[in-house]
């Protein structure tokens, strides 16, 4: 039975981006993430769902120790992270690494890859033949040893994220987290470094927290999938129980949107939910359960009370007024919504 | 638990030598590359072939000019006010000096103030520039910008002047009251160029990993601001050029007999326009090597803002 | 058969640099027909939007180099055409959507002040129209892309708006101008999926309803599928393979193009499959016979040397590859 290596608990990060008002000036507030409870397994790969504005980039760098969260805790293998006000101890540093986005700016332009990945070697071990280092992680990621010359404009795409994967594996970490790694990639590579991923996962014993908005990239790759919305977790499940019963509508919305390439994927999409309107701006969340003013579902009590989470199965939770139990809902025509889900399992 | 990745043997047969070798091909690649795409503006050329030719002449003073003597005290009144001739190419002046050699003499003293300015503003603004940057919103920034916008609001050149009148006047003490007047533009470049950068990612990724900050500061920042610095450091030597003749035309910089460009105007002016060549030719040097120094440093800034294709 | 409104026929495109000359286009041809959706797949520097632009003629010549081949739009060639006539057809003829609606909006004027020309100059007589009535016509074009209160909207600025506002607001712009041709360069990619849907429907639509041929060029296989017609496969400078939609989903042949399948991660699950092996090639000195040939898991010698015309393979559906040559041994 694996531990958790991640436990997140009650997270929050709001930002204030400026004030409102002359006399009276009230903050104007970005509710990133507002209010987040998540656990994460040693050893699997947690996966971390949404669209812009949901909050999932915050986590990962509040993760990283790049912001420091406005409320709640995180601990990593039963040590806080947040204990110290503000620097992070080495020991932990060395311990979470992170792969962003865009592989265009996360490698330094003017620094050659060998000085790009001793960098990591410098500071956490120190002790050691650093070319040969360099050496052994540009064979791990099957990149050739004559790239530690180059800069990264050299480089594609591909093989730049898969240097950027290097340098995080440099620091022999424990978990990584990979904020979309392969967004900016072309399908062809996207391939080619995710199985590196799964490939060094196995060898080295990795977790990873894998954050994407492609959701068949996330069927193929997570193990557990959690989605966000506007600052908050909407649903979290075993990933086969996400894809084939999902149960929250921002959940069965998106799935319905998205483009499939087959017959066979048309039909494992949830019946069409056509969007409407926008997504609301994370400044302005609405009332209540935040998904309200686009659900297709939406009740009374959705405009006014922000609804918690809830089993809806084995591993599985949802935030929806929708799985709340029969006695908690006033009106009639709620029960019939409950009744009709439950008729559904 | 997340297994070491332990050393073992070297993969493939790749050699510290072999590694060396690569670094310097790489290296002649990208100069390679570099050239091309300057000389692809033929002014840039032009700009950079002229500072060469001066540089080369200012360093070789003694033995390219034809009358070296003329540059120290020196009279030939029979010789005096000749005007353009095959033996004295610009001429000579009203105590019979060459013109041409101690125009020649006169860039060194130019290229000197520019030189020494440079040297002294450039490393010092760009540094408070860079801290005064990162730590953007902290009280370090605001010290050092406040300090910076005093000095800018002053009019440069009467601050030039103030301090050149007050200290004794001389190349050296010019060459002080430019320094302290520069400075600032070189803070303010280096903040705006610094603030953008810290929110790069690959800074971002260096601060996580755990980075000290002079490491973060000279080695991951730093590196990224030199084109627009080297560009304005290209133009500014001429300014700098002609802030310093200026301050010699007025007196206040480098003294006669000495060849200052600047100088041998002023002392020509009164000349004007009979012996018109006393005055010319010096006030020409200084548009040839500011001249120079402007098509250079369009260059440099169309090569490192061209993308590659 | 009518005649295709836009019609490429064997066009190269090589640009001067360091180095030589990168031959970016090999002898690209390219069709479309009135009142048609085409799409147009490949993966980053394949050359697709070297050829966009090379129809709009914005790509900047020198280091830009055309050595050969024809464009026609309706009839003519716009690679022989004076600069003049070439405005009437940008804008007027065709029209384009970039891929990123914030780069292409300009923040420092309102909506209104950058539809404002676009209307006005799209033809003679609008040019005499007064302020108030090209505002008019700025807001028809705001609803007919589902934006709603177009009146303050043309007071906003690019950055008030989300990013789906502005895309829509980009496509407004484009087909304010009544174009026969839009060329949609990735209009979905900086948008959140179910914000994308919304475009790509909207856009669907408004094709629909005027008749104009749409290029929409994409690396996305699954937003091909949904909303063209017909489909061109690009490769390193060459299409490489093209069909009727539903044939080039249902039955791909180019290796090419089998291996983009494969590579798209299933929302059924399966595993990653591990992509195209190689990179696309040097331009600088591309390989000899097919280009793709380097990478392709079935060539054959033929490929090595000689490069594949395209065969047909029941009408409609042609592919660049020897493995289709019928006449074959």
């Amino acid at each position: 039975m694996s531990d958790e290596i991640l436990i997140v608990d009650g997270l929050k990060k709001h930002f204030v981006i400026g004030y409102d008002g002359t006399v009276n000036r009230r903050p104007i507030t970005v509710k990133a993430v507002d209010g987040v409870n998540f656990e994460v397994q040693e050893g699997e790969t947690f996966g971390l769902v949404g669209e812009s504005g949901s909050g999932k980039s915050t986590i990962a760098y509040i993760t990283v120790g790049m912001y420091q969260p406005t409320e709640g805790t995180m601990h990593f293998r039963g040590e806080e992270l947040f204990a110290r006000s503000l620097e992070r101890p080495l020991h932990l540093r060395k311990e979470i690494q992170i792969v962003f986005q865009d592989p265009g700016s996360s490698l330094n332009p003017r620094r050659t890859i060998k000085q790009i990945l001793e960098l990591p070697l410098r500071i956490h071990r120190p002790n050691e033949d650093r070319l040969h280092e360099v050496m052994r992680l540009l064979d791990m990621v099957e990149l050739p040893v004559e790239y530690m010359h180059k800069y990264p404009q050299m480089l594609s795409g591909g093989e730049k994220q898969i240097v950027a994967i290097a340098r995080a594996l440099a620091t022999n970490p424990s978990l990584i987290i990979l904020d979309e790694p392969t967004s900016a990639l072309d399908v062809s590579v996207q391939g080619k470094v995710i199985n590196l991923l799964i490939r060094l996962q196995r060898e080295l014993g990795l977790t990873y927290l894998f954050i994407t908005h492609d959701l068949s990239l996330m069927r193929n790759v997570a193990s557990r999938v959690s989605i966000m919305y506007l600052g908050k977790i909407c649903e979290v499940a075993e990933a086969s129980r996400f894809f084939q019963n999902p149960q929250h509508p921002y959940t069965q919305m998106l799935l319905s949107s998205i483009p499939v390439v087959s017959e066979e994927e048309e039909a494992a999409k949830p019946e069409k939910i056509e969007s409407t309107g926008e997504i609301p701006s994370p400044v302005n969340i609405p009332t209540g359960c935040s998904f309200h003013t686009r659900c297709p579902h939406v009740m009374d009590i959705c405009r006014q009370v922000d609804p918690v989470m809830v089993d809806t199965g084995p591993g599985h939770t949802a935030r929806c007024h929708l799985f709340e139990q029969p006695a908690e809902l006033a009106a009639p025509t709620l029960a019939e919504h409950s009744q009709t889900v439950a008729a559904s399992k | 638990m997340a297994r070491e990745i332990t050393a073992g043997e070297l993969p493939g047969p790749i050699t510290r030598e072999q590694v060396k070798q690569l670094q310097r091909k790489n290296r002649r690649e990208n100069l390679g590359r570099s050239w091309y795409k300057f000389s692809r503006n033929p002014l840039s050329v032009i700009g950079g072939a002229t500072i060469l030719v001066i540089v080369l002449v200012a360093v070789f003073a003694p033995w390219v000019a034809p009358f070296p003597e003329h540059a120290k005290p020196f009279t030939d009144f029979a010789n005096a006010s000749k005007p353009p001739s095959a033996q004295h190419l610009f001429g000579t002046d009203e105590i019979g000096r060459d013109i041409l050699s101690r125009v020649i003499f006169g860039f060194r003293f130019s290229l000197t103030m520019g030189i020494v300015v440079l040297t002294l503003v450039v490393p010092t603004g760009v540094v408070l520039g860079l801290l005064a940057g990162y730590y953007q919103g902290s009280w370090l920034d605001t010290i050092i910008m406040r300090i910076t916008d005093i000095f800018l609001a002053v009019p440069s050149l009467i601050l030039a002047l103030a301090i050149a009148a007050v200290l004794e006047p001389n190349l050296f003490n010019a060459m002080v009251a430019v320094s302290l007047m520069w400075w600032p533009w070189y803070t303010r470049l280096s903040y705006g160029l610094a603030s953008t950068l810290r929110n790069e990612f690959y800074v971002t990724s260096a601060e996580t990993l755990g980075a000290g900050k002079l490491h973060i500061l000279f080695r991951e920042i730093l590196p990224n601001m030199t084109s627009p610095i080297f560009t304005k450091m290209s133009l500014d030597m001429g300014w700098v050029i002609i802030i310093g003749a200026t301050l010699s035309f007025v007196g206040l910089g480098v003294q006669p007999p000495r060849p200052g460009l600047g100088t041998m105007m002023a002392s020509g002016a009164k000349y004007l326009p009979d012996q018109w060549w006393i005055a010319v030719f010096p006030a020409l040097g200084i548009v040839v090597v500011v001249l120079g120094f402007n098509l250079l440093g369009d260059g440099l800034r169309d090569l490192f803002s061209a993308e590659g294709v | 058969m009518a005649k295709p409104l836009l019609d490429i026929r064997d066009l190269y495109v090589q640009f001067k640099v360091y180095g030589g000359l990168l031959q970016v286009l090999d002898g690209v041809n390219f069709r479309v027909d009135t009142g048609e959706k085409v799409g147009l797949v490949g993966e980053t520097g394949c050359g697709k939007t070297t050829t966009m632009k090379a129809i709009l003629r914005i790509l900047p010549e020198p280091p830009a180099v055309i050595p050969r081949g024809e464009i026609f739009f309706k009839g003519r060639d716009l690679l022989n055409m004076k600069s003049a006539e070439l405005s009437e057809v940008r804008g007027g003829g065709i029209s384009m959507i970039f891929q990123d609606p914030t780069a292409a909006l300009n923040p420092v004027f309102t909506i209104g002040q950058q539809l404002d020309p676009v209307i006005r100059y799209s033809s003679p007589q609008n040019r005499r129209l007064s302020k108030r009535k090209i505002r008019e016509e700025a807001i028809v074009s705001l609803r007919e892309v589902a934006l709603a209160d177009p009146d303050r909207l043309l007071d906003s600025y690019p950055l008030q708006l989300s990013g789906g506002m502005r895309q829509r607001v980009c496509i407004g712009m484009a087909l304010a101008t009544n174009p026969e041709l839009l060329i949609a360069d990735e209009p979905g990619t900086s948008l959140d999926v179910t914000i994308q849907d919304q475009v790509l429907r909207l856009l669907r639509e408004l094709v629909e309803e005027k008749q104009t041929s749409v290029i929409l060029i994409t690396h996305t296989l699954g937003v091909v599928r949904e909303t063209t017609d017909r489909v061109y496969v690009m490769y390193a400078g060459n299409m490489v393979e093209v069909a009727p939609t539903r044939k080039l989903f249902a039955n791909p042949l180019h290796p090419y193009t089998q291996g983009l399948m494969q590579a798209v991660p299933k929302l059924t699950g399966g595993g990653i499959a591990h992509g195209i092996p190689g990179r696309i090639p040097e331009y600088l000195d591309p390989p000899p016979g097919c280009r793709f040939h380097t990478r392709c898991p079935q060539v054959m010698d033929i490929c090595r040397r000689e490069k594949p015309p395209h065969f047909g393979v029941d009408g409609g559906h042609q592919v660049a590859c020897f493995l289709y040559d019928k006449d074959a041994g």
